[in-house]
């Protein structure tokens, strides 16, 4: 990389001390580029072996990337933590204006290190680093006003980030997020909760600065292809035109959409929920991560009349997409479009992973169908598919634990089915909660052998659609194509481009944009960089005790038939040998 | 005189690709140098404001300068002499509207000079180039 690039800067907060620093570290990023492969180095170096994902030795690290500022969609930051929802890595990605907002303060990562003792905020504006009194902000029932009251006092409108937690974060759930920009999110691994464990309500971060490249001219044809291909394709238009939601139509009538906690894989009611129906009906306005002329993200608007009053009406700014979509719908077999919204709503407003709370939810279902659990532990609700009203409660005690069955809850299904019992229809891979696609084994492997357990680590379901739908893959040959696909994506996800623009970020174009920000890589230089990251975040893994031999496959997944064949435990567990061996 | 105009501030997604855009144009990568600015009205969920000069006929930050350092001009906008610019940050003042943008690197203003660059790279025709009368009073 350039050295005078400030990609190289560190920022280490330490929130117990109050106190912040920078460390230049040019090695790390020559070697690993940004994003995922820097901030599996900085949390191997800064989270102690066997530390409390909720104690003040948990590091939290957010990385960016060289081609962040220079071209478009290289629009994510990276966050790496030690997960409480899993016990182990922590990973998740955001876009919103979050990874622009780190990149133009001047930096490449940030460390946060400690324990406040009163509740704070950080406001990071440049070089300037402020620890603010957020003592009043803690508690409150909606993460949305906290981040209102963070925007009018903080500076840098239109050049900033607010990260911020909701209630659930405060409490800890395993499964908290941290939002930005309202819409967007780290999802998954719980990073809201280590938030919340360190009394740290939001991060502000803003700033506007240049960025150097190494060759002015050949960059900005680079760029101008990249535009081009971005605003004139046809993956990219239907991104924009109905977004992830777009897919519920598709999967259902492969019968590959998880419907009641996967008892089935088809929901009569998907037309209703699908993302042609919120687009007709519902959709207010579209929006867009910093430098991504996509604009994928969708928000409905949901108007309400209020009870009491006559002509007086509420109108709600709602996201959706597939995955939610998924999980508090088809999977609590929730049909009703606007019953459904209020769900997603209630979820932002209380800063829950959405894709965990939805497994969770319809787990407890079943749960208290089968009498696993009673109405004493519910506290009086009777959970039951569609019943959207007590599934708005439901959540609300999430958060709010009010007795030992929704404490267990709020850690997710492992471990609530672990005392309750259920784990056969407790649906979780890797200790997260699975993603919305029952479309056959390579779904299910992917989750299972994928770093951070995500359906994005190495996109299985779209191996069994392109091929195991039609013909047949040794176990070996599958893990084999699942751990390429894996390593590339580490690529991909160091230099924080959107998995969307994977297609157009393919090896040739992200050497040129590397070579315009001053990296000189050969294509197998960069490949080699992809595997090396994707073992030295398995070096974590089994730091921390991860095995491949101590992944629990779900029986549910092996008896609800999918759309591609040959799921069965013999063909995972092969899979998942193989794997192990390529990899450790 | 042609001017950037602003079509329908209703199709912006905030992307924020022109403000990048225009510091591409000077070869100075980021935003430090970017003289548009799009920012949410109070809270994305609202939209977006999509702040370009207007190029007023008797513009109020050439006549904060204490030191005669901005001038209109006919076909480029507002034009900035920087020899002249002390970074007293007077213009900056003087503009209601927030279109004089500042560059902390430098500490010089950054003023749209009517180039047109970015509206290649707006997705969502929000912007474009049209021959319009000078905003604001004549003298």
């Amino acid at each position: 990389m350039q050295s005078s690039d400030p990609l190289c800067n560190i920022l280490y907060v330490d929130l117990t001390r109050k106190r912040f620093r920078v460390e230049q570290r040019q090695d790390l990023f020559d070697r690993y580029l940004g994003g995922a492969g820097v901030a599996a180095q900085l949390l191997l170096q800064s989270c102690p072996e066997g530390c409390d994902p909720l104690g003040p030795d948990n590091p939290i690290v957010f990385a960016v990337g060289p081609l962040t500022g220079l071209f478009p969609l290289a629009s994510k930051t990276v966050a790496m933590f030690k997960s409480p929802h899993t016990g182990n890595l922590g990973e998740s990605h955001c876009g919103g204006r979050s990874a622009i907002a780190i990149r133009m303060a001047g930096y490449g990562a940030i460390v946060i290190e400690g324990r406040s003792e009163i509740p704070v905020y950080l406001a990071i504006h440049g070089r300037e680093v402020h620890f603010r009194d957020a003592s009043t902000l803690w508690g409150m029932s909606s993460s949305l006003t906290a981040g209102h009251i963070i925007r009018e006092r903080e500076p840098g409108s239109g050049l900033r980030t607010i990260m911020r937690i909701g209630l659930a974060g405060e409490k800890m759930v395993t499964y908290s997020c941290v939002a930005a920009e309202t819409y967007r999110h780290f999802g998954r691994l719980g990073l809201g909760a280590v938030f919340g464990s360190k009394n740290l309500k939001a991060i502000v971060v803003s700033g506007k600065r240049s960025l150097p490249v190494a060759d002015n001219r050949a960059y900005r044809s680079v760029y101008k292809g990249i535009h081009q291909a971005a605003t004139s394709s046809e993956v990219m238009k239907k991104y924009h035109d109905l977004g992830t939601a777009q897919n519920v139509l598709p999967l259902n009538k492969l019968s590959g959409f998880p419907t009641r906690n996967l008892l089935e894989t088809k929901f009569e009611a998907a037309q209703e929920i699908s993302g042609e129906a919120y687009a007709e009906k519902y959709l207010g306005r579209r929006l867009a991560c910093s430098h991504c002329p996509v604009a994928c993200i969708h928000i409905a608007a949901l108007r309400e009349p209020h009870e009491a009053e006559p002509y007086f009406y509420k109108t709600s700014m709602i996201s959706y997409d597939y995955e939610p979509i998924y999980a508090m719908g088809s999977m609590l077999g929730v049909g009703d479009p606007e019953g459904l919204l209020r769900l997603l709503d209630r979820a932002e407003v209380l800063g829950l992973d959405l894709m965990t709370t939805g497994p969770v939810l319809s787990w407890a279902t079943e749960a208290q169908e089968k009498g696993l659990i009673s109405k004493k532990d519910t506290g009086g609700l009777s959970l039951s598919w569609g019943d959207w009203k007590t599934y708005l409660e439901a959540t609300q005690r999430i958060v709010e634990q009010p007795n030992d069955f929704f404490a267990a809850l709020a850690r997710g299904v492992d471990h609530a089915s672990s005392i309750y019992g259920g784990e056969e229809f407790a649906l979780a891979l890797g200790g997260n909660e699975m993603p919305g696609y029952h479309t056959g084994p390579a779904a299910h492997v992917g989750c299972l052998m994928g770093a951070r357990h995500s359906h994005l680590d190495n996109a299985g379901y779209s191996v069994d659609q392109k091929v195991l739908i039609k013909g047949e893959l040794s176990p070996e040959a599958l893990g084999d194509a699942l751990l390429e696909e894996e390593s590339w994506r580490q690529i991909l996800s160091s230099i924080v481009i959107c998995f969307f623009a994977r297609e157009i970020y393919d090896v040739d174009t992200v050497l040129d944009c590397l070579k315009a920000a001053g990296f000189d890589l050969d294509a197998e230089r960069l490949l080699q960089i992809g595997r090396d990251i994707h073992r030295e975040k398995f070096r974590f893994k089994m730091r921390e005790g991860f095995t491949f031999e101590g992944l629990r496959i779900p029986e549910r997944i092996l008896k609800t038939t999918a759309p591609a064949t040959g799921l069965s435990e013999e063909y995972i567990r092969a899979a998942l040998d193989h794997v192990r061996k390529a990899l450790i | 005189m042609k001017r950037l105009s602003v079509v329908d501030a209703e199709r912006c997604v905030g992307c924020q690709c022109c403000m990048f855009a225009c510091s591409r144009r000077t070869n100075s990568h980021g935003l430090s140098e970017s003289c548009i600015g799009v920012r949410s009205s109070g809270g994305v969920e609202h939209g977006f404001t999509v702040v370009t000069c207007r190029v007023c006929e008797d513009p109020p930050c050439v006549r904060a300068c204490p030191m005669d350092a901005l001038a209109r001009t006919e076909k480029r906008g507002i034009h900035l002499t920087e020899e002249k610019c002390t970074g007293c940050g007077s213009c900056v003042d003087a503009c209601v509207v927030g279109a004089v943008f500042w560059n902390s690197e430098i500490n010089k203003p950054m003023i749209c000079i009517q180039c047109g660059f970015c509206v290649d790279f707006c997705p969502h025709g929000v912007l474009y180039m049209k021959e319009r009368k000078a905003a604001g009073h004549a003298k």
